[in-house]
């Protein structure tokens, strides 16, 4: 266990480095970073003075190795649009995503979970057919419509909801449905086919011949064997659904880290821009190492192969 | 007693030769197939929408008419819906329906462009990493947990808007950041593949590996190039519409389905069928997709005959 736990976590490392080395290589995107932060009207000695000011005359091996070691002790550089230290900012927003990724994966799995075991339990039916169409469906909508659409109906023709902010528990509605419903045809599948797996499997009859009740083979058994996998797809999928909140939150006019995202690339902040992209690279880094770990403490053969 | 021994000369019996031709049989299985059927017909009624576009619109979709602007769809009971406007028109008096034309030709060429250059980049990368294993499978695999780490929409905004949006920045973008779905099915796909007889067979030959790889790899995973293909096309759709609804896709005056649906924001509270048409497009046409790929998966499985 040992052995595999600092080997995956070597790898994470030195995805991490990557995704880093990437996200540093943003600021030359433009070309040249100074001439991009300079107004139209800056003269050749502005320009020049903007390159020292930020460091852009340097190697750009010692530019980025200065980056990455300020941003390893949590410094991501300020803001240009806010003036403020981006990781302050990121840490102010951080908890609104959070809430909101943690509300949405919740209705996610409150749904596509007993859709699935449902759908198991009877293949082909017709609650198989529902929960397969509900997967088709929510795999084609564009999340910012389905917003949309449930902002018109629920916001503003049967006033259940309120539409934009984030001031209670109700503001919190709409956005995680939005943002978990893609979440769900993924799960459900998974869970479907977990099932039928394990329904099928010879401990399950046992159980069965012992005359155990129904749900508890279903539960205790069945159930807890299936969901592994999937333990392992929310973990990947809640580290897409905070790099997707972006949409849902513009739309929702919700205060968190997707917005500020937006927001920075609308004001061409570009610190802040990486520091986003960055901290949420890592989160998922960490998020798919923790899964693993988890997969191969519960079950020993992953820790073989 | 006779059919015994007819099977075990290798003759075969009667209900052999009465089966349909393996060309029949797909033929019915593929008419069998609702969803397939479905999905097919309607992405064949958007492709034709959008290659005679400037056939059979009713208008122009960058003539602005601001003395006609929002005018009602026909179904909509009010005195100015005209059957010249059949879905009405936009605020600035555009025909919603010939810009609804015209968009497709955005949504399926940007869809298209991208899975290309993401199935390209994908199926390299999986099918090496499926063929040779060892070192060259753990590269990919690295180049793979990458790319997933980095939030899909998040960078492809930022790289949009730091490098200026185009139609061709939107498709390559979109189309260096989702070829990881590609990478992990031809991956498995090759490995499966790779430890058949046949491989061997051809190795033992001489066959050189560009020749493996190309004549005996590639047809034998190409149901599954086709589903992923499918799928991913799709996903570029959805993507390229957020980012056009987002303001750093398309730009305006075009007419991509994202766009609409991005303009008529400000105005869906008293004419919410500007946002409704458009969305309901990118549904349809994400749903035939994926029903089409759906059916093609059904279709083609080995397990799925008989």
């Amino acid at each position: 266990m040992l052995a595999y736990a600092l080997k995956r976590l070597g790898v994470a490392l030195l995805v991490a480095l990557t995704v880093s080395l990437i996200t540093f290589s943003m600021v030359y995107l433009p070309g040249d970073p100074a001439m991009a932060l300079a107004p139209e009207s800056a003269s050749q000695e502005d320009i020049e003075l903007i390159r020292k000011i930020y460091g852009y005359d340097r190697p750009i091996m010692v530019q980025y190795l200065d980056w990455l070691f300020r941003a390893v002790q949590g410094d991501f550089g300020r803001s240009h649009y806010l003036n403020e230290d981006a990781a302050n900012v990121i840490f102010d927003r951080l908890p609104t995503t959070m809430l909101l990724g943690a509300s949405a994966i919740t209705f996610a799995l409150l749904l596509s979970i007993p859709l699935g075991v449902l759908a198991a339990i009877r293949p082909n039916s017709l609650i198989d057919r529902l929960a397969l169409s509900i997967a088709v469906i929510g795999q084609a909508m564009p999340s910012f419509w389905f917003a949309l659409t449930m902002m018109l109906w629920f916001g503003i023709n049967w006033r259940l909801l309120p539409i934009t902010g984030t001031d209670s528990w109700k503001n919190f509605v709409m956005p995680a449905i939005a943002l978990g419903y893609y979440v769900t045809p993924g799960v459900m599948r998974l869970t479907r086919a977990g099932m039928l797996e394990v329904l099928a499997s010879d401990y399950i009859r046992t159980a069965r011949a012992k005359g155990l009740r129904p749900m508890r083979v279903l539960f205790k058994h069945a159930l807890r064997n299936a969901i592994l996998p999937v333990v392992s797809l929310t973990a990947v999928q809640f580290g897409f659904m905070l790099g997707g909140s972006i949409v849902i939150e513009t739309i929702f006019a919700i205060n968190g880290l997707g917005y500020l995202a937006w927001e920075s690339i609308q004001r061409a902040d570009l610190p802040m821009m990486q520091a986003i992209v960055l901290v949420l690279s890592v989160f998922y880094i960490v998020l798919t190492l923790l899964a693993d770990l988890l997969n191969a403490f519960l079950d020993p053969r992953i820790r073989v192969s | 007693m006779a059919e015994v021994s007819l099977a075990r000369a290798g003759i075969p019996t009667a209900e052999e030769i009465l089966e349909p031709s393996p060309g029949t049989q797909l033929r019915r299985r593929i008419f069998g197939h609702a969803g397939l059927i479905i999905g097919a017909a309607v992405l064949l009624a958007i492709v034709f929408a959008a290659v005679f576009a400037s056939v059979i619109s009713p208008g122009d979709p960058y003539d602005q008419v601001l003395s006609r602007k929002l005018i009602p769809p026909i179904w909509h009971d009010a005195p100015k819906a005209t059957w010249d406007h059949p879905l009405g028109t936009d605020a600035l008096g555009r025909d919603y329906l010939t810009r609804l034309f015209y968009g497709a030709r955005i949504s399926l060429f940007i869809g298209f462009a991208a899975m290309i250059i993401s199935g390209i980049i994908g199926t390299t990368l999986g099918v090496l990493a499926g063929y040779f294993g060892g070192r060259v499978d753990m590269v990919v695999n690295f180049i793979l947990t990458t790319r997933l780490s980095l939030p899909v929409v998040l960078v492809a905004l930022a790289v949009v808007s730091l490098i200026g949006s185009s139609l061709n920045v939107v498709i390559w973008v979109l189309g260096l950041l989702i070829w990881d779905r590609f990478a992990v099915v031809m991956r498995s796909a090759t490995q499966q593949i790779r430890s058949l007889e046949f491989v061997s067979a051809a190795q033992a030959l001489g066959c050189s590996t560009t020749r493996i790889i190309l004549s005996e790899i590639m047809p034998n995973i190409a149901n599954h190039l086709i589903v992923v293909a499918t799928l991913e096309m799709a996903h570029a759709i959805l993507l390229e519409a957020a980012l056009s609804f987002l303001g750093l896709g398309v730009q305006p005056p075009e007419p991509s389905w994202g766009l609409m649906v991005a303009e008529a924001k400000g105005l869906m509270f008293f004419d919410a069928w500007l946002i409704t048409i458009p969305g309901a497009a990118i549904f349809a046409l994400v749903l035939a997709i994926n029903l089409l790929g759906d059916g093609v998966r059904d279709v083609t499985a080995p397990d799925n005959r008989n």
